[in-house]
């Protein structure tokens, strides 16, 4: 237990700039969205929704890493990569959809 | 070198999604924040494979990892197929469908979020930090995966009406209870080195999991999926919006994690942007709604007891003729048409705006009344009418539009009816009580376009139907209002 809880301070003080980082990130988005006239929240929703797609970059990550022998990880890392990419994709343009219609009246 | 590089792709990443996220928040940059956000996304990506660097030891000596072309193939070969994937199914979906696919997508995302969980665990077993890190991104995944697939099955309409185990509110419950225990336990366990169960020293002299350990992973991976399963499941339809807001920051929150795990800023800006942002977006969404989000996830919508209450206050339904309601329209001097989910499904939004133009070169006004919530996500209706040409401003918005319907001679209500019933207001019984609705029983002439007489969404009955202003216009919209448009043309 004593060693499980050093760990874990451990771990906490060694990421301390990582936790402001997340902290300050947590007002951005808030800021950001702040304000916003409710024509827009299907389009915002669909561009946030583009944007977690960036956890592709860590699929990317695992996949450069894993041992070319181990077979299941290969499948996994495959799928994850091939998963992210249809919500980074599929999302940014099905919003560019959505956008173009406000566009084009003014 | 190519660390350095890599950060500041990351940097720059980072900085494109708070840009184009606020840009998107005007009607003006909005698609050029989308791009923005995109550009970045494409920098970061290109980044991550390219100017990848790790160095191993060989011999003793240290050296730059070589990554084999077989895996850059498969990543490729992955990036290719999502792409033309996903950009096909985006380009070629009709718009009324663009809720469900959102929703997909989100699922997609937490999918990915989840298979990177169960690859990155084994190597980080006796560590808790990453631990955590690592099965909160799984878990959090998973729910958002399969609770997003169930959103996308009912908005779809395969999956209509809300399934409810009895007690599920205490059900769910514990179900959550448990998977956050035994998630919390088994991070605990595995990230104690000396624990031998779940930790086993392999041939190489590393610390590898235990098969125990790899089968609690995948016992999580499967609980937290069906929790995902049964906290949407019980939701009704009319709420998706708000569950699907709720789902996309929760991916947020998982890529969050991930960017956790490996310090990788680009995923922590842009999974806590989403996370933070969303989360915000859902309770605006609710606060539109009138009802909490507590409400929305534990509260019944939709049940029988609703249509029970309603039912004592039954008189009779008039209709109208298509040449009664062309002589009524053509008279008007102002005309207010309430858009719903109906006009949506029945691709009625060009007819619609031939019938706007044409009673606005008789002289009648014509605007749009757009409740926050019609359609199936807010914002949808308006995407729907700008499609067909509807000016932008001749939408107008609830709050907008309400004083001016007591002026108003004729509504057209098509295909909406939960925006526009009375029991809102009226019915505390109601489970749609409380929420803002479009007063449309104020205006002289209430003319309801509808298939038949079966409930709205929320699955409740619709007092409006029986106010002697009200006539009841039936037919599916599009061939309606085109017969509609047909008859004026001959005045």
């Amino acid at each position: 237990m004593e060693e499980f809880i050093r760990e874990t301070l451990s771990f906490f003080s060694r990421n301390e700039e990582l936790i402001y980082f997340i902290v300050l990130s947590v007002f951005v988005g808030v800021e950001v969205i702040g304000g916003v006239p409710t024509v827009l929240h299907t389009p915002l929703m669909s561009g946030a929704n583009a944007i977690h797609g960036v956890v592709i970059v860590g699929a990317i990550y695992v996949m450069l890493n894993v041992s070319p022998d181990d077979t299941i990880a290969l499948i996994l890392g495959f799928l994850a990569v091939l998963l992210g990419t249809l919500n980074v994709v599929g999302g940014f343009v099905v919003t560019d959809r959505m956008l173009e219609m406000f566009k084009k009246k003014k | 070198m190519k660390s350095h590089l890599l950060e500041i792709c990351y940097l720059i990443g980072s900085i494109t999604f708070i840009i184009g996220l606020k840009m998107m928040g005007n009607a003006k940059t909005a698609r050029k924040g989308n791009l923005i956000g995109a550009a970045g996304m494409t920098i970061a990506i290109l980044g991550t494979i390219f100017l990848f660097n790790k160095t191993v030891v060989v011999d003793g000596v240290q050296q730059p990892y070589k990554v084999p072309y077989m895996i850059y193939g498969l990543i490729f070969g992955a990036i290719l197929l999502g792409t033309i994937i996903g950009w096909m199914t985006a380009k070629k979906v009709q718009m009324t469908k663009m809720p469900e696919l959102v929703s997909m997508f989100n699922g997609m995302g937490g999918a990915c979020a989840a298979l990177i969980g169960l690859m990155e665990y084994g190597h980080n077993v006796g560590h808790v930090g990453p631990l955590i890190a690592i099965v909160a991104g799984l878990v959090i995944g998973s729910v958002s995966f399969s609770g997003s697939i169930i959103a996308f099955l009912k908005l779809n309409g395969t999956m209509n009406k809300p399934i409810r185990l009895p007690a599920y509110n205490v059900l769910n419950t514990l179900v959550m209870v448990a998977v956050l225990g035994v998630s919390g336990w088994f991070v605990y366990a595995s990230g104690d080195a000396g624990n031998s169960s779940m930790i086993e020293t392999g041939a190489d002299g590393r610390a590898h999991a235990s098969s125990f350990a790899m089968i609690m992973l995948y016992v999580i991976f499967a609980a937290a999926l069906v929790y995902g399963i049964m906290f949407t499941v019980p939701i009704g339809g009319a709420d998706m919006p708000v569950v699907i807001s709720l789902l996309n920051s929760f991916t947020g929150l998982a890529a969050a994690f991930g960017g956790f795990l490996y310090d990788n800023k680009v995923m922590l800006t842009g999974g806590i942007l989403v996370g933070s942002a969303g989360t915000l977006l859902t309770l605006v969404m609710c606060k539109a709604m009138n009802r909490p989000l507590s409400n929305v996830i534990f509260g019944a919508f939709g049940g029988g007891g609703a249509t029970a209450a309603g039912s004592d206050v039954k008189g009779s339904i008039k209709d109208i003729q298509v040449s009664d309601l062309a002589v009524l329209m053509n008279y008007s001097k102002k005309v207010v048409i309430v858009p719903g989910y109906g006009l949506a499904v029945a691709q009625a939004q060009h007819v619609i705006h031939e019938l706007e133009m044409l009673l606005e070169e008789r002289g009648v006004e014509v605007k749009y009344a757009i409740h926050p919530v019609a359609g199936r996500m807010p914002g949808h209706m308006n995407v729907l009418l700008a499609e067909s040409n509807v000016a932008y401003e001749k939408l107008v918005e609830m709050d907008e539009i309400n004083p001016e319907l007591e002026q108003t001679d004729v509504v057209l209500v098509v295909g909406a009816n939960d925006v526009v019933n009375p029991a809102a207001k009226t019915d505390p019984s109601s489970p749609i009580y409380g929420m803002p609705i479009l007063e449309v029983d104020k205006a002289k002439n209430i003319i309801i376009n509808k298939r038949s007489m079966s409930a709205g969404y929320a699955g409740i009955d619709n007092l409006l139907f029986y106010d002697p202003k009200a006539s009841m216009f039936f037919g599916d919209a599009k061939k309606a209002l085109t017969e509609l448009v047909a008859e004026l043309k001959t005045m």
